[in-house]
């Protein structure tokens, strides 16, 4: 037996076990990863936040016993029928076609249930959703997949989709296992081809454009129905100030851990700008315009728990958005489902590639085995209850910060743990006063 | 508003010099309800999204030229525009009529589902982009990228067709008389049958074009980008 004392083996950081693999799969496929879901990077959050709650200059609300509000109203700047809804959040935008229709139909009955809104997605807008959705957005997309006039007057908003979190300035793909008879139909495309979505719109460029589409909007469904406008996390200062400049009623601002239904890992992983660094230059450009509160925000993108609703809100948004969550909630990633991820060579709560139609938990599936498993009224029922604890999760630390309605926390109840969320969220670092960036320094 | 929108004879006049666009176009939407079926816009001055949304079997004329996506998202109504139209003409149409007598900027017929478009001078880039079962017949040239990643109807043109033409094409027909600068990824010339010389002398007749289908060239997608292959990577 050798007893010199050996060198441990050293694996690289740099060339680490998961880039390897990643090399040898891109050298036997010949193609980039494509996959569902957000960023799954560390990036700065809201984790990385902590709210100061009352003292001696601030004094609490009794929990359950004094009011904190929670309603929100979206859309008040043009349109004659705003939004209100019982609770600052929302379901984001997700398609059918990307997900199952009993996965819509479940998402319609717990944001009703819950009182608040859905969203359709690119392929347009099913009954499964139109009739569980007391409330509904219209995404209007670069696709146009299943545009029609009829849908967006009965719709209760419509939200112009420039760009999302996952992607910012990328457009789509759905695997042809996914293009149904359906879905086809749908999109009027032949069955079973890999289906692409463009990355801009077909009949605008640049904010001038989409004022005038937005007009045009306007005037095919009377002045109605509030438009969002939905961008990735990008340059978030510029573009919320172009996007009021067009003309939204509401901007949703969706930062890089929003999730997609299929994009290339590469652009997922080293586009956009994490959800947290976004919120206050949007803001401060809708201060600097005199439109904040008047021209309302959303924030999506990587939202979880009521922490993250009330952080988002202090920072000055007026509600969020969740998607991913929202699957969650609905069986996405559910450990019973952990044998059949093992057999797709994933594990429970890593399982991303959605566009491959083969989710066992029948979400992100066309297959109709799938499909059956999920039971939308329980879906639903689960989805309900998750809004609700995000609800009283949020008006749990508003009151603890003496708010009586979740719009009045505010940036100075919030401090940061870390440099750099100090330096994104634009709160003190713990303990200091100090805001990186501020005073000189 | 009423008192500004005169009645002459069966036709009902929307003067853009004495109403706005809102009244246009909510006269034009609640025409189901009335008993007008023809209507004048007068004075349009280039606006923009003039009789968009409609929803009935009425005849439009506008006099005069457009701004952008006039016709917008039609259904049923006949549209006779006797300028010419600024971008996004009768974008995302589902049935009907829109004509236009001048020249259409870009995106003409984007994204529309059905109806018949007729632009009898030219149309600028993007004809038909992501056009998805519209038939439109132009009878003088087309620009660059038109019928971009088109997906079902018909594209005539009279004249010539710029650069990369039926790029990214799915499932439209494209039929050229003139010349074609280039073709677009995936789009190729293919053969003209009984079946599609019957189509276009359909459609060169509703769209009061005086060619013959035989001089025309048809084109389509070459269906290789339908699944992602590797190999086909520098198409994309």
């Amino acid at each position: 037996m050798n007893d010199t004392p050996q060198t441990m083996p050293r694996q690289s950081w740099t060339f680490s076990n998961e880039v390897n693999a990643e090399i040898r799969r891109a050298a036997h496929t010949g193609i980039y990863d494509i996959r569902g879901g957000g960023a799954k990077r560390r990036v700065p959050h809201f984790d990385d936040l902590l709210f100061l709650g009352a003292s001696m200059s601030r004094y609490p609300l009794e929990g359950y016993r004094e009011k904190c509000e929670t309603g929100v109203t979206l859309g008040t700047r043009f349109a004659s029928k705003p939004i209100e809804l019982k609770i600052p959040i929302t379901i984001a935008g997700m398609s059918f076609g990307s997900l199952s229709g009993p996965a819509k139909e479940a998402l319609g009955r717990g944001a009703s249930l819950a009182g608040t809104s859905t969203t359709t997605g690119d392929g347009g807008m099913t009954e499964e959703e139109r009739g569980h959705s007391e409330k509904l957005v219209y995404q209007y997309l670069p696709s146009r997949y299943g545009m029609n006039p009829d849908d967006l007057r009965r719709a209760d908003a419509i939200e112009v989709v420039v760009g999302q979190g996952a992607k910012p300035g990328g457009g789509g793909m759905l695997l042809g296992q996914k293009i149904t008879e359906r879905v086809a139909g749908m999109r009027d495309l032949p069955i079973g081809i890999d289906q692409r979505s463009a990355c801009r719109h077909p009949d605008w460029t640049g904010p001038d454009d989409l004022e005038i589409k937005i007009l045009e909007l306007r005037e095919i469904t009377s002045w109605e129905k509030p438009i969002y406008i939905k961008i990735g996390g990008a340059r978030p200062y510029y573009d919320v100030a172009l996007s009021v400049k067009a003309g939204a009623d509401v901007i949703v601002l969706d930062g890089m851990q929003g999730g997609t239904a299929a994009t290339q890992d590469v652009f997922i992983e080293n586009v956009g700008t994490p959800t947290l660094a976004c919120i206050r230059p949007a803001v401060r450009a809708l201060q600097d315009l005199g439109m904040h509160r008047k021209v309302q925000l959303v924030v999506s993108g990587g939202i979880r728990t009521g922490a993250d609703v009330a952080k988002a809100l202090a920072l000055g948004a007026d509600a969020v958005s969740i998607g991913t969550a929202a699957l969650v909630a609905l069986g996405d990633n559910d450990p019973k489902w952990e044998q059949e991820y093992r057999a797709l060579g994933t594990t429970t709560g890593a399982y991303d590639d959605w566009h491959e139609g083969r989710d066992p938990a029948g979400i992100t599936t066309q297959d109709p085995d799938l499909m059956a498993r999920l039971d939308p009224v329980e879906a639903g029922r689960r989805l309900r209850n998750y809004l609700n604890v995000l609800t009283l999760e949020c008006q749990t630390l508003a009151r603890a910060c003496g708010k009586s309605h979740v719009h009045n926390l505010e940036p100075e109840d919030l401090v940061a743990l870390t440099i750099e969320a100090a330096a994104m969220a634009q709160v003190p670092l713990a303990g200091t006063d100090w805001i990186p960036g501020k005073g000189g320094f | 508003m009423i008192a500004t929108v005169q009645a002459v004879s069966d036709v009902q006049i929307l003067d853009m010099e004495q109403i706005e666009l809102r009244e246009v176009n909510a006269t034009l939407q609640r025409a189901p309800s009335t008993n007008y079926t023809q209507f004048e816009i007068l004075n349009t001055r280039g606006s923009h999204a003039i009789a968009v949304g409609l929803d009935a079997e009425i005849e439009v004329i506008v006099k005069g030229s457009t701004g952008y996506y006039c016709a917008g998202m039609n259904q049923r109504a006949t549209v006779h525009v006797t300028g010419s139209v600024g971008p996004g003409v009768a974008e995302n149409m589902m049935s009907g009529t829109v004509i236009v007598d001048g020249d259409a900027s870009q995106y003409a017929g984007a994204t529309a589902h059905g109806g018949l478009l007729v632009i009898k001078g030219n149309a600028s880039s993007r004809c038909g982009i992501s056009m998805k079962g519209i038939d439109i017949v132009v009878h003088g040239n087309i620009g660059h990228m038109s019928a971009f990643m088109a997906q079902k109807g018909n594209l005539v043109v009279l004249g010539d067709a710029g650069d990369a033409l039926g790029d990214s094409l799915y499932e439209a027909r494209l039929f050229v008389r003139g010349s074609v600068k280039s073709l677009g990824a995936d789009c190729i010339e293919k053969e003209m049958r009984a079946e599609h010389l019957d189509i276009l002398a359909d459609l060169l007749a509703r769209a009061g074009a005086d060619a013959k289908p035989q001089d025309f060239k048809r084109y389509g997608s070459a269906r290789k980008l339908y699944h992602f292959n590797v190999d086909h990577a520098d198409a994309y």
